[in-house]
């Protein structure tokens, strides 16, 4: 069925005889193929995808799995970092799998199985699948086999062929894969939702397609899918809203939170502004609501509106419809890292994480503007530590007439071995027209390790 | 239908004709500067809480407008609870705003990829009750998308802010909005002090601001000179300006 590197580098290779097998490693382990479980496995694996990945997740038999992800790849970080992140998951529970991302289907399922760059670019599926055999194309052995035969040893020689010739010596299946595979024919997934997970579905006498119908045939969705999750105890933190389309394609937006919730109306709120997204085509004939990642969930006492609130308000809800919105990365919080240096002394983190009640040091003035990275300048100044008396910025001369400093930051050595030495002296310094900039100096003027005195802007104060 | 009743002082008569005016507006909370001068000069005793304000200015050519956000922040560091401060750059120094007052575990940050989310979260963020104040920093505020603000910080009493960044090369004007209040913010040289500097510089006292109340409501544009806002937010007098003597009465007889 199949052979994994050990294997292969014993001589094993898949459709080998037992006896010959045994023959190459005399101790070799001889079990009984169960395929039912194998398939089981699959689907148990589409089930984890599903949950974590996509919305639209099938087995592929007899030893992949289809996920459409359009749309998703933004929420793990890029479509190469989910790969990576696919292929390191899998690898930790054991299993060794060769991902692959494409336009179509075909394609993905082609440049996996046979190599290729995993990540195909958009528009470049001809490109990919020009070097591979033709055996990719899910054709069926006899076909490969004929092909071979007939001369054509990559994809590439077959989509430059004639098409008629060839429809008439193979019938339509050569072409429609090659056309499924280069994305002239659509193919669509099927998604498999495991039957444990909390769901409603919604089938329409006719096809709907306007936003309004589509967003209250939502809300209806919705309110069942919450009395089903309030009856189980359970709260969403992740909603997938499929439509089925009349033409058989399937889209699907999912929605996350930061905290498990069965608020109907909360839910409702994410999920209207996502159904724009989607492309109705000629109508939509079913959508389902599932849940595929809930946590429990208990009743909670609402606060009477008698007494004022003590604490602070939620904000779950706002953080919530801004990181659905504009990415879960947009949306964060700044806390104080103990580091002189300016750059390093803030960390980012979570917006709904405990106030910490840390402050940076109020004695050290800061401006409330930081450049990234620091802007060059020309000043002169007496070393070591007197102030500039005047510098350019953009070509123009200011002239300082006040100045605090200086603050002596030292480079941070146990980060960066270049750092070791490293000084810079900052001033606040004031110039004629009453502006206020944070200039730092490199080196501290007496020992040529520390810097090479270059000035440089940081900052401006208000 | 019996006549209300006749109006005895000025302020019932503000109120009536406010409440005529506005209607939707149901929260009349007021932040007071804390400033005397601007306090009875502003028709309202302060920055309106339920109202979009704009803030911008800086000296000539600045672009960074790094005295309106720290104007800005000292605003925020006297509300009570989070505030949100949404911007597309990343020259946003939290250390910088927690020398004007505002710690940084209340201040909820959003960087959308462009003005568009800016001005998308800030609408979000203004049907929410629980924060104090929304402020984004926005080079363009067209005047339909104020008067979503405006009408959204209504209906929750959220104030908002919008800092108004300067385009480089172009002209520094705001357009015409739906804001309360419109403030330009422009640093002065401060005053000498008889302390010698590090080399020929004097030493650095507080900063001094111009403080300009380009557009308001129910009142006339005014110039204030201030010190820029201490450790909890506050803006004060200059001590030359609060202290002096006051002239004395020109009298004939």
């Amino acid at each position: 069925m199949a052979a994994d590197a050990r294997a292969a580098a014993l001589g094993l290779h898949a459709g080998m005889a037992v006896a010959h097998a045994q023959a190459l490693v005399p101790d070799l382990r001889i079990e009984e193929a169960q395929p039912d479980q194998d398939a089981a496995a699959l689907a148990r694996l589409a089930g984890w995808c599903l949950r974590h990945i996509s919305p639209l997740t099938a087995p592929c038999a007899p030893d992949g799995v289809w996920m459409d992800v359009t749309g998703c790849t933004h929420l793990h970080g890029g479509e190469a970092t989910l790969l990576e992140m696919l292929h390191t998951r899998l690898a930790a529970a054991g299993i060794a799998a060769r991902p692959a991302i494409a336009d179509t289907p075909g394609t993905a399922c082609a440049v996996a199985r046979h190599g290729g760059n995993p990540v195909v670019p958009p528009g470049q599926a001809p490109a990919a699948l020009a070097p591979l055999p033709p055996a990719a194309l899910r054709i069926g052995t006899d076909a490969a086999q004929s092909l071979r035969t007939l001369g054509f040893d990559t994809i590439g020689q077959l989509l430059a062929a004639p098409r008629a010739p060839l429809a008439k010596r193979f019938g339509g299946q050569v072409l429609k894969r090659l056309d499924q595979a280069t994305g002239a024919l659509f193919e669509p997934i099927e998604s498999a939702t495991p039957p444990d997970l909390p769901r409603t579905r919604q089938g329409f006498p006719e096809p709907i397609a306007t936003p309004d119908d589509l967003a209250r045939a939502t809300a209806l969705l919705a309110e069942r899918l919450c009395e089903k999750l309030a009856k189980a105890g359970l709260g969403a933190s992740r909603l997938d809203l499929v439509f089925q389309r009349i033409d058989g394609a399937h889209q699907a937006i999912r929605i996350g939170t930061a905290a498990a919730t069965r608020d109907p109306a909360h839910l409702i709120r994410l999920l209207t502004p996502q159904i724009e997204t989607i492309d109705p085509g000629f109508g939509i004939e079913a959508m389902s609501l599932a849940a595929p990642l809930t946590a429990r969930l208990n009743a909670r006492q609402t606060l009477s509106e008698l007494c004022a609130p003590s604490h602070a308000p939620d904000l779950a809800g706002l953080v919530d419809a801004l990181a659905n919105r504009l990415g879960p990365e947009c949306v964060f919080r700044l806390a104080p890292v103990e580091s002189d240096v300016p750059e390093r002394a803030l960390r980012p983190i979570p917006p709904l994480a405990a106030p910490e009640g840390a402050n940076w040091p109020d004695r050290l003035p800061r401006p409330p503007r930081l450049f990234t990275p620091p802007r060059r300048i020309e000043a002169m100044a007496l070393l070591p530590d007197h102030a500039p008396a005047s510098f350019t910025w953009r070509r123009r001369a200011h002239r300082v007439r006040r100045a605090d400093g200086p603050e002596r930051v030292y480079g941070e050595w146990w980060k960066t071995a270049e750092e070791t030495w490293a000084v810079r002296d900052y001033f606040a310094v004031e110039d004629e027209a009453g502006q206020r900039f944070w200039l730092f100096r490199r080196g501290d003027g007496e020992d040529a390790r520390t810097g090479d005195l270059q000035w440089f802007m940081h900052g401006m104060f208000g | 239908m019996t006549p209300p009743p006749p109006v005895t002082d000025l302020d019932t008569l503000r109120r009536r004709i406010r409440a005529l005016e506005r209607p939707t507006a149901q929260h009349g909370r007021v932040l007071p500067f804390g400033v005397e001068e601007m306090d009875t000069y502003l028709p309202d005793g302060g920055l309106a809480q339920s109202a979009l304000h704009e803030i911008g200015g800086g000296g000539p050519d600045e672009v960074p407008a790094a005295c309106a956000a720290s104007f800005a922040a000292g605003i925020l560091a006297r509300l009570p609870h989070s505030v949100l401060w949404c911007s597309t750059g990343s020259d946003v120094f939290a250390p910088g705003l927690a020398c004007a007052g505002l710690a940084p575990d209340r201040v909820i940050h959003v960087r959308p990829p462009d003005e568009a989310g800016v001005l998308l979260a800030m609408e979000e963020a203004l049907r929410h009750p629980g924060l104090s104040a929304v402020l984004g920093e926005l080079t363009r505020l067209p005047m339909t998308a104020s008067r979503r603000l405006v009408l959204a910080a209504e209906k929750s009493g959220v104030m908002a802010l919008a800092l108004r960044r300067r385009v480089e090369g172009r002209a520094a004007d705001m357009g015409i909005t739906a804001s309360a209040t419109r403030w330009r913010i422009a640093p002065l040289p401060s005053p000498a002090l008889p302390v010698p500097g590090p080399g020929i510089a004097q030493v650095l006292g507080p900063a001094r601001w111009e403080v300009a109340l380009t557009r308001c409501r129910n009142a006339a544009p005014k110039t204030w000179i201030m010190e820029a806002c201490d450790a909890q937010g506050r803006l004060s007098l200059p001590a030359e300006l609060a202290n002096r003597q006051v002239e004395p009465v020109w009298r004939v007889a």
